[in-house]
């Protein structure tokens, strides 16, 4: 096993996900599995050469920070799961 | 008129000669819906209502201005987890499963410019994630040639709604064969543009820098009309590049005398089905016998393609699944705190496959492990890069598989989830290199399955896998048609 229980537990609290023991015991597997696979990357040694492009069209691209009448608020605003007016209303942060 | 036997070509000529009205064709696809989506799952919604009222509107403004573009009132479908205002757009996951598009896609809004007729959303794997719609919150699509196999995936329920006649084409996404791989078990065209040539605004995210909206249709040159639509630069996607777009149906030849095709051996290595191999043998000497010269190759850094696949694509499926939190839209379980509200989404919310590379792309990206995965897959991605632009320097296409085999049975890949990743093996190079691909059906087995043969060109050379693939399925003349 390429990767603890405990680190299962580690990752799972980092990604905010919940798991029963047996699904952990299996998910332990699986990501091993595939870290196992992955593990032929090891072989490759030198600097990251990688540029998501070298094309020279590829430049910022920036533009002007105007309000886009395309969009409704209130169109968004109907999708929240929680609101109270135009504002989302969320659990207590802090206890 | 059998509306299964149609393209957007024949249906637009028809449409010209006032022979047929959108709304009929509509009528005729919705019609066809119901013959066989019971059978299929290929639709998530079917927008039996919206699909009527557009095809009228449709057929008002073609008598009012005597013109209309190729793909005026032609019926299609799109992938659920592209976004149309006002529709659902679940990605087939219960965390977006009453979440409605509160705008529209580039690629939408473009195809809204010549009024296409939109049927409904199609089935996927949940998020994009899967090959073979197995991991769809609401159930698998089958194969239209053999109900016990899949469809292929993510983009299962496009390909199949279009291989079973339902629409003339459907909209998919791909990632790392998402369009390309269904296309290849469903016997129709499946297309990838170079990463940058298409704007991936409205689509739901899977991997930012791997993503392309991508087309299933029945023809080449079907393909190629639409495409001619969707391409070109989006200010709403800043890697969208300002390339010009070429008039693609200037390339549909039937002669390829002098274009320079290259075989990578690597792509013919063990586990590669036998049946398979012949069919694809078969399309390269089609392409001999039209005038290209091919030629043996090797891309030696191929061979870590899926190991980088797999380390890049979930550490952006993690950040970008971080969104569905329960607080600004989708799904949101109650929880004592913010905290718990967060936990009990997500774990109520995505299936078992998003949670699993979630957890890998948390681990490879997370303090002392980046060094490990993420920056040796970055590093193999830029080899595997260097590969294909030598390559490129010396032929203008290649030729590949698709996938190692054809459409396998239900559950065959469940089990393991590194078997169902090796799918991906021949078409997840091109989206680590961010080049185009095209797949053409290349033939049936012997049970009667389809194979895809897929083409590679370089970035922003759609054109070439355009000519190479009009030539050669002009020559195969195959006419595939499932009996469902």
């Amino acid at each position: 096993m390429s990767i603890s229980l405990e680190e299962v537990n580690k990752i799972a609290k980092l990604a905010r996900l919940t798991f029963s023991d047996a699904e952990k015991q299996k998910l332990q597997q699986e990501l091993s599995a595939i870290l196992d696979y992955v593990d032929q990357l090891k072989e490759l040694s030198g600097k990251t050469s990688f540029q998501i492009t070298d094309d020279p069209d590829a430049v910022n691209l920036v533009r002007d920070d105007v309000v886009d009448a395309q969009i409704n608020p209130q169109e968004f605003l109907a999708q929240v799961p929680a609101r109270e007016g135009k504002f989302i209303k969320v659990k207590s942060v802090l206890e | 008129m059998d509306f299964t036997d149609l393209t957007i070509k024949s249906a637009s000529e028809l449409l010209s000669q006032k022979k047929v009205s959108a709304l009929e064709l509509a009528q005729m696809s919705l019609k066809r819906i119901k013959e066989v989506d019971d059978k299929l799952h290929a639709f998530l919604y079917v927008a039996e209502k919206e699909s009527l009222e557009s095809a009228k509107h449709t057929d008002e403004m073609i008598i009012a201005d005597h013109e209309h573009s190729a793909l005026t009132g032609i019926p299609y479908a799109v992938k659920d987890n592209i976004l149309v205002k006002g529709m659902q757009a679940t990605a087939a996951s219960k965390i977006l499963e009453n979440y409605k598009a509160t705008f529209d896609a580039t690629v939408i809004r473009k195809l809204k410019q010549v009024s296409p007729t939109m049927m409904g959303k199609t089935n996927l794997d949940e998020f994009g994630m899967g090959v073979s719609t197995e991991n769809s919150a609401f159930g698998p699509t089958k194969n239209p040639y053999d109900l016990s196999r899949v469809p292929g995936g993510s983009s299962g329920g496009s390909a199949a709604a279009v291989a079973a006649g339902e629409v003339l084409f459907a909209l998919g996404t791909d990632t790392g064969g998402s369009s390309r791989q269904p296309a290849s078990f469903c016997g129709v065209v499946g297309f990838k543009p170079t990463y940058g040539r298409t704007s991936r605004h409205g689509l739901i995210a899977l991997g930012s820098s791997l993503d392309q909206p991508g087309i299933l249709a029945k023809t080449v040159e079907d393909t190629a009309t639409i495409f001619q639509i969707m391409a070109g630069q989006d200010e709403l996607d800043t890697t969208t590049l300002p390339k010009p777009v070429p008039d693609y149906s200037k390339f549909l030849k039937e002669n390829l005398k002098g274009l320079k095709i290259g075989v990578p051996k690597e792509y013919f290595a063990a586990g590669l089905d036998p049946e398979v191999k012949t069919i694809i043998e078969q399309g390269i000497k089609k392409f001999e016998e039209l005038g290209a010269q091919v030629s043996e190759m090797s891309l030696p850094n191929v061979k870590y393609a899926l190991s980088a696949y797999y380390i890049i694509l979930p550490v952006e499926i993690s950040a970008n699944l971080s969104r569905y939190d329960g607080i600004r839209f989708g799904l949101s379980a109650p929880g004592k705190n913010l905290e718990e509200v967060y936990y009990n989404t997500r774990s109520a919310g995505f299936g078992a496959e998003p949670k699993r590379r979630i957890m890998i792309g948390t681990y490879a990206s997370s303090a002392g492990y980046y060094d490990a995965y993420y920056k040796k897959a970055k590093l193999a991605q830029g080899l595997i890069r260097d590969d294909f632009k030598k390559a490129f320097e010396k032929v203008d296409l290649i030729v590949t598989p698709t996938s190692p085999n054809v459409a396998f049975k239900f559950g065959e890949k469940t089990s393991n989830p590194l078997s169902a990743y090796l799918e991906d093996i021949f078409t997840g190079p091109l989206n680590i290199a961010g080049i185009p691909g095209l797949v053409v059906p290349g033939g049936l087995t012997k049970q009667g399955l389809p194979v895809g043969i897929q083409l590679i060109a370089n970035h922003f050379a759609e054109e070439k896998l355009f000519m190479a693939g009009h030539a050669l399925e002009q020559s195969l003349n195959l006419k595939l048609k499932p009996n469902i």
